[in-house]
């Protein structure tokens, strides 16, 4: 059975529709990468998923139970956690009140604060500093700390290596990869086709709003998401 | 010890403007709302605990058992049927919301208790005072004002430092749609607090009451002192609206001392002069915050 079902979905920014008719399943346990280039509405079809945007059209279903209208808040008590682009810490709180803001509405689970210290040894002596005063790296792994601490059934990333040095990105990926093979659903917005096909098991390529392109990792090879990254096929197609 | 004097009664003072601020700096400093009408619900306070006393003749301090209670109830929805809307609007909206509130306050308070000056029965420890020395006396009336303002002010520092909901109130402060996404309901965070700093107004409300006389324009007034008090101690430290309060206090009694005429521009001139060396200090500060804003 699939964990969330996105149905014809629709979203506008005022004028700008950007998410049309956008329709997938994530099953449990599965790690579903969305790729695409700047504005082709990934980071809006994740913000909806999570709440933050209202649709102009469409269903999402979570767990058997519809949740198209339920407010952000109540998504994450359902399982959802977002880890949204520029990680959007709470500047003046401590990495530790940062965690413990979050693990207000958890859900039982095995992530407590000790716990994503664990996960994430270089937050250990920082736990008493404020989240402004952390660099890329250790506010990334805070931001993913967060969302952990609401337990989530799926997990949103939204481009963790944005402006952070390669081999940050390296850390955080690894520390992804091992909470995907421990079992979490996880939909990762990225840019970086390699980073995104490295970890997930499905790709999806988004174009204009649009899904362009769907496939297991093995069936699609780097050409294939290239062309539908940038829109060749279709050029193609209408030449 | 004249000097001495005066400096403990401009401290005890310092209590009175420090318990009516406690709420405003929770409100104005942490969740960066203005509230205008946060002296003119004080009032209310005030007159409610008139009424009790004068229909049920039950002592002040008694019908603070019902004040408390209504003040919650209507700082919750004041925040979620005028405040809320208002922040959607801009952060200057609820100045103009709440301006217009402490209007009508205003009005509804002289049609139903008369412009009048009224006052509230301050009961056994009224008129008991303490007499230190020839030339000092200390009315326990504002030693228990003084204390009161003490654990109010500490009391919402330790909620918002090391409670779930002071965790909640600052992450929503800094940054509220994210605190949305964390599991945080913005909304009902924001009305409790809100719930909280008008039940401390209501209860500075009935402590002045007690204290001098209020007529229904006092509100604007006393709303001066305690945002002075807040911005003197430090937008956000709620200590600091403390020793706001008691630097204001202490100023005002200092300046009565020289001329009487000198009370309440003594207090101003501290205002003014520590709001200037502020604003020189913070200049690079709020430059860094307008950039993360655009």
């Amino acid at each position: 059975m699939s964990l969330l079902t996105v149905e014809e979905l629709d979203v506008r920014h005022g004028l700008l529709q950007a998410v049309r008719q956008v329709s997938f399943e994530i099953a449990e346990g599965e790690a579903f990468a969305l790729v695409g280039a700047n504005g082709a509405g990934k980071t809006t079809l994740l913000r909806s998923i999570a709440g933050a945007h209202r649709l102009t059209g469409g269903r999402i279903v979570f767990g058997g139970r519809d949740i198209t209208s339920l407010p952000a808040y109540k998504r994450v008590k359902a399982g959802i956690a977002l880890v949204p682009e520029g990680r959007r810490l709470f500047p003046n709180l401590s990495v530790e009140e940062n965690l413990r803001v979050a693990g207000a509405a958890r859900r039982s689970g095995r992530w407590t604060v000790d716990a994503v210290l664990e996960a994430f040894p270089l937050l250990q002596p920082l736990r008493r500093k404020r989240a402004a005063s952390l660099s890329g790296g250790e506010q990334q792994a805070t931001a993913i700390g967060r969302a952990l601490m609401t337990n989530p059934r799926l997990l949103l990333l939204d481009e963790v290596s944005l402006g952070l040095a390669p081999i940050v990105v390296e850390g955080v990926y690894r520390s992804l990869a091992t909470l995907i093979e421990a079992g979490t659903t996880v939909l990762l917005v990225e840019q970086d086709l390699a980073r995104a096909m490295s970890v997930a098991d499905r790709v999806v390529c988004m174009l204009e709003g649009r899904i362009v392109l769907e496939g297991l990792r093995g069936e699609l090879t780097r050409e294939q998401v290239t062309a539908a990254y940038f829109g060749l096929d279709r050029r193609e197609a209408t030449a | 010890m004249t000097w001495v004097s005066v400096v403990i009664h401009g401290m005890l003072l310092g209590g009175v403007y420090a318990l009516l601020a406690s709420g405003l700096s929770l409100m104005f400093g942490v969740m960066r709302i203005i509230n205008l009408a946060h002296g003119s619900l004080a009032l209310v306070g005030a007159y409610m605990a008139l009424l009790l006393t004068e229909h049920l003749h039950i002592s002040t301090y008694l019908s603070l058992a019902v004040v408390l209670p209504g003040a919650l109830i209507v700082g919750y929805l004041l925040q979620r049927t005028m405040l809320e809307r208002s922040l959607r609007a801009g952060q200057l909206v609820p100045l103009l919301t709440t301006f217009g509130l402490l209007i009508v306050i205003a009005n509804l308070l002289q049609r139903f208790f008369s412009p009048d000056v009224h006052s509230l029965d301050a009961g056994r420890i009224g008129p008991a005072s303490w007499q230190v020395s020839s030339s000092l006396t200390i009315g326990w009336f504002d030693v228990l004002t003084f204390g009161l303002a003490f654990a109010v002010l500490g009391g919402l520092q330790v909620v918002l430092k090391y409670t779930q909901l002071g965790r909640e109130l600052r992450a929503t402060a800094e940054d509220p749609d994210t605190a949305e996404l964390v599991g945080v309901n913005a909304r009902a965070v924001y009305a409790r607090a809100t719930a909280i700093a008008v039940a401390t107004a209501a209860l500075a409300g009935v402590f002045y009451g007690i204290r001098s006389g209020f007529d229904p324009n006092a509100g604007a007034n006393e709303l001066l002192y305690a945002f002075e008090a807040v911005v003197i101690g430090g937008i956000g430290s709620l200590w600091g609206t403390l020793g706001g309060g008691i630097v204001l206090g202490v100023a005002q009694s200092v300046g009565a001392q020289i001329n009487t005429e000198y009370f309440a521009l003594a207090g101003h001139v501290v205002f003014l002069v520590v709001l200037v060396l502020r604003s020189m200090r913070q200049a690079g500060a709020l430059r860094l915050l307008r950039g993360k804003v655009a």
